[in-house]
Order: structure tokens, then C-alpha cells, then sequence
């Protein structure tokens, strides 16, 4: 198997199964997954790194038709409470189908292939099984 | 908190894509348009507002100067979202407010086309020939991520905002969104300045092409050019001109600017509820009335889940009831509340730096009783509302002139 890479640097595919890390506010907890020059909720300036556990429900999603690939994507309510977006996979992009308040995991799967052979890793939320 | 602030003159243009015309015929046509309905002209204006999007790093308020009058005057170009022309509005007024002009005018113009759907969301990616994979800019990503890690494309994310709406309260679902569109294509036949004025039936509005659920095509509001402009006066300065300029004039009870304030989800998917639901808030303390005391509200209806949301937001329905309150027929212009009897931005187009104008001028025609055949009869107080991502969100209330 040659070289992964994850496809956004708040994915951890090197340190036990594949889970999401937020920069936490060392002052007041909130949780970002984009690089901060500081706390949009208190102002902190320190952050900690916070894995994130990998289920949690579906708290809102839509189905984007106007493509050649109708995909869903959703906002996830963690376990813990942080919200992520992703896709919905695992389950027909129909909304007879997937359903709000559904209970759903993070799973892994390839976003391509660059010209050095790395492989990006993406992650989405299937519904649990 | 300085004087009272009111619209003197107000214009618009039709909404529509024109060919003919560019961004400054547009913007000349609605303050010129303006001016005259003030029975002022452009030497009396002390303070000039612009509100563009499409070419907001343009001077679009000096060429409009060049086309109006230049007469030296300070010009804001302002750009918030499309939030954008109801900033141009209130820097105007606050202009008046702070006593550094007793009149001013405010125009918020665009010139889209045919731009297709907005917003995308930023990613990775490198522009030269050979693939690798590299992480950039905040996420570390190594290739776009709109569409692999969900939407940030505005259908998506207004979609996702009624379905989370749906989610946390009873009564709504797709139905609920179409009759909100269902509602706003009727109002726009009575309307000959919007860019649409078709009526649809709810099959035809569900039925329509999928864009994003659960918004069809039917519930998106269009891309479009238009220009919409507002001459403000300082209460002291009104009452020295003309009694009919006195009668037509329209109080400004109420003018708020919001953004978002942080809530846990709020980087994840935008907003779209705090950060009006405290415009509103705000807007009702400042004008003295309530909710119930509206008789006609123009609200962001940039798709049918929007409106949807903000019947809540704004308190035109019991907390959690705007499914009840459309499926009732509350916001139709002959119900409790009418909402968007210009069509709103689902048919009468959405030219993003005019919309915030635009609506000021739907309300302040409505409580001079010239709207003509959308008139809603006896109108005394109105309620504008839009919002733009990023967010900021601006709310007025009007009120129309007293005996």
C-alpha cells in the first residue's frame, strides 16, 4: 500500500482508528477545526488538541441535485456535542431514506490518487449499523 | 441617540437581466428616480451611500457621481453580504443621526447575469500540471472540499438551515417549504417590477428540478440585475419642507446591524437564526412595537427554507410554529401577517447589492398607499429584513407619517 495523506490536516489517520482533532480553547473549551489566531467565542489565544469521538446524529442535512453525482451533505452532532460537516455515505443520497435525528459513524474512504501515488483519505458519517 | 431619521424619496428599478443597461444605468435610474419622488435634487444631498457587491473595489458610488452630479459630497462604498444595501441605507442614517448632513442618499445596485449558483467552498489544490498532494490555507486541504466534506454553497447551506429547523420542531417538512414559494410566486403577479410574475402550483413547485432538498428550483431565488435607491432626511430639515413632502415622507422607527454572534455550530455551517433573531430583538426595543403591529414584512427569502425560518426568527409565529403559521396561511397578503407581497427575492430577483434598498421601498410604497393593485389596505408599520452570509443581517422598521 503505498503513501496516505488526509485530505484536510483535522483528520488523524496515524494514531489508532481514524477520528477527527478540533483546536479547544484552553479558556473556555470551544472547538474549531481551522488553523486560529484566536478564540471567536472568549478571545483565548491558547488552544489544546482535542480528538473527537466518531459518532454521533444527524442533525440537519441536504441532497445536492445538480450534479452529475447527487451527494448529501449534513452537520453531525457529535457525542460530545461538537458539530462537524460532512457527507452522508453509506446510504442513497434520497431523502426517503436518510433521516434527521439518525444515528450515524465516521468511516474513511479514498479521494484520489496524486501523480507521487499518495492516496487523500477522506471521511464522511454513514448511518450506524 | 441624535434626530429622527425618514425616507424622503424612494425608487426602484424593475428587476430583471438587461443587455441594454449597465451597473451605472441601473444606479443612476433608481437615484435619479429617487430624487425626484423626494422633489429634492442631487445639490441638496450631503452624504452619498453605495452599496455594490459585483464591483465592490470600483468606485461604483464616485461613477454614479459622474453620471448624477458631483458635488464634492463624502461617498461610502459599502460591501456586507447581502446585507449590502441595507448598510448603504443605515450609513446613511447614521450620517443624519450624527449630524454631519440633514439629507442623503443611499443606492444599492448589481449587475449579475447569468452567474449560476453562489458561494463554493474554498480548498487545496495547485494550478500547475503535476498533482501532488500538498496541504493549504486553514484546513491543511489537499484538494477542494466542497462537495466532499458537505456544501458551503449557498442552496446547501440555506437547505440545511430549514431542515435543522424541521429537525428541532414539529409540522415541517417539504410541504412547508414549497407553499412558502407557492405564496411568493402568487404575490409577484401583482408586482410589475419583479423579475418573475408567474403563479405555480404547489406539484409544479415540488416537481420542479431538484436543486438542493429540499429546495427545488422553484424555491431558489434567481440571479438578476436592479437597482434600488432612498433619499433620507434629518427630522429638523423635514419640517421645513412641503406639507405633501411631510405626508409622503416614511419614519425610519428602527435600523439595525448584526453579525454573528459565536455559538457552538456557527463555523461549521453558518447561522442564519442568532444573529437575526437578535436584529430583531433590537428592532422592536428601538421602534416601540411588536411583532403583532406589523402589517406587511419583507424578509430574505433567498430560498423557501429561509423564509421558513425566519418567520420564527422575527416572531411572526409562536416559537417553533412556522409550520403552523404557513400552513394557516398567516404570511399570504390577505393573513395575519403578510410576508413578501412583492414577491420577494424567490420572484422578484435578488440583484444582491439592490435587495436591501429594494424592500425599504416595497414597505415605504405600501405605507403611502401607492403600491397599487399589491396595496395592503391601512398599512401603518413595516418590517424589513435580509441577511447575508459571512453574516450580517440589517432590520428596519418603517412607519408611516402620522395625519
Amino acid at each position: 500500500m503505498g503513501k496516505q495523506i488526509p485530505i484536510v490536516d483535522y483528520l488523524v489517520l496515524d494514531d489508532g482508528d481514524p477520528h477527527l482533532m478540533a483546536h479547544e480553547c484552553s479558556e473556555c473549551g470551544a472547538r474549531y477545526f481551522d488553523r486560529r489566531n484566536a478564540c471567536a467565542s472568549c478571545g483565548g489565544r491558547e488552544f489544546t488538541q482535542r480528538p473527537l469521538p466518531t459518532d454521533g446524529v444527524l442533525r440537519t442535512f441536504t441532497i445536492f441535485g445538480r450534479s452529475d453525482k447527487p451527494f448529501a451533505s449534513g452537520v453531525v452532532e457529535l457525542s460530545d456535542g461538537t458539530s462537524v460537516k460532512a457527507n452522508i455515505v453509506g446510504i442513497d443520497p434520497d431523502p426517503d431514506r436518510i433521516e434527521l435525528g439518525m444515528k450515524v459513524d465516521m468511516t474513511t474512504f479514498s479521494a484520489g490518487t496524486d501523480d507521487d501515488g499518495t492516496e487523500a483519505i477522506c471521511f464522511g458519517f454513514a448511518p450506524s449499523s | 441617540m441624535g434626530q429622527d431619521v425618514w425616507v424622503l424619496g424612494t425608487h426602484m428599478t424593475r428587476f430583471a437581466r438587461y443587455d441594454d443597461k449597465d451597473l451605472i444605468d441601473l444606479g443612476s435610474e433608481a437615484c435619479l428616480g429617487a430624487l425626484d419622488d423626494g422633489g429634492v435634487t442631487i445639490h441638496d444631498m450631503g452624504v452619498l451611500a453605495s452599496g455594490n457587491l459585483g464591483e465592490a473595489a470600483g468606485g461604483v458610488g464616485q461613477r454614479l457621481q459622474k453620471q448624477i452630479g458631483q458635488t464634492g459630497i463624502p461617498v461610502y462604498n459599502v460591501a456586507n453580504a447581502c446585507a449590502t444595501g441595507a448598510t448603504a441605507f443605515r450609513t446613511v442614517l447614521l450620517t443624519i443621526k450624527a449630524g454631519e448632513a440633514d439629507m442623503g442618499l443611499a443606492v444599492g445596485l448589481e449587475q449579475m447575469g447569468k452567474m449560476g449558483m453562489l458561494g463554493g467552498g474554498r480548498g487545496g489544490g495547485r494550478g500547475d500540471g503535476r498533482k501532488v498532494f500538498t496541504p493549504r490555507g486553514r484546513y491543511g486541504a489537499v484538494m477542494g472540499v466542497e462537495g466532499r466534506i458537505g456544501t458551503g454553497m449557498m442552496p446547501g447551506v440555506f437547505a440545511q438551515a430549514g431542515m435543522e429547523y424541521a429537525y428541532e420542531n414539529d409540522g415541517v417538512g417539504f410541504d412547508q417549504f414549497a407553499k412558502v414559494a407557492e405564496k411568493n410566486h402568487a404575490h409577484s403577479v401583482l408586482n410589475p417590477l419583479a423579475q418573475y410574475q408567474k403563479e405555480f402550483s404547489i406539484d409544479e413547485i415540488k416537481q420542479a428540478e431538484m436543486i438542493s432538498y429540499p429546495n427545488t428550483l422553484l424555491m431558489c431565488c434567481p440571479t438578476g440585475d436592479g437597482a434600488a435607491a432612498a433619499v433620507l432626511v434629518g427630522e429638523e430639515k423635514l419640517r421645513s419642507l412641503s406639507k405633501e413632502q411631510q405626508q409622503r415622507a416614511v419614519k425610519v422607527s428602527a435600523s439595525v446591524l448584526t453579525s454573528d454572534p459565536w455559538t457552538e455550530s456557527c463555523q461549521v455551517q453558518p447561522d442564519v437564526n442568532t444573529l437575526t433573531r437578535n436584529a430583531a430583538v433590537q428592532a422592536y426595543e428601538q421602534a416601540g412595537v411588536g411583532p403583532e403591529d406589523l402589517d406587511l414584512v419583507e424578509l430574505h427569502d433567498c430560498f423557501a427554507t429561509a423564509e421558513l425560518v425566519h418567520y420564527d426568527n422575527l416572531q411572526l409565529c409562536e416559537p417553533g410554529g412556522a409550520g403552523d403559521f404557513i400552513d394557516s396561511g398567516g404570511p399570504w397578503r390577505d393573513g395575519r401577517t403578510p410576508v413578501n407581497v412583492s414577491g420577494g427575492l424567490l420572484s422578484k430577483g435578488h440583484p444582491l447589492g439592490a435587495t436591501g434598498i429594494a424592500n425599504i421601498y416595497e414597505v415605504a410604497t405600501h405605507l403611502r398607499g401607492e403600491a397599487g393593485d399589491r396595496q395592503i389596505e391601512g398599512a401603518k408599520v413595516g418590517l424589513t429584513h435580509v441577511i447575508g452570509l459571512g453574516s450580517a443581517c440589517g432590520v428596519h422598521i418603517l412607519e408611516k407619517a402620522a395625519g
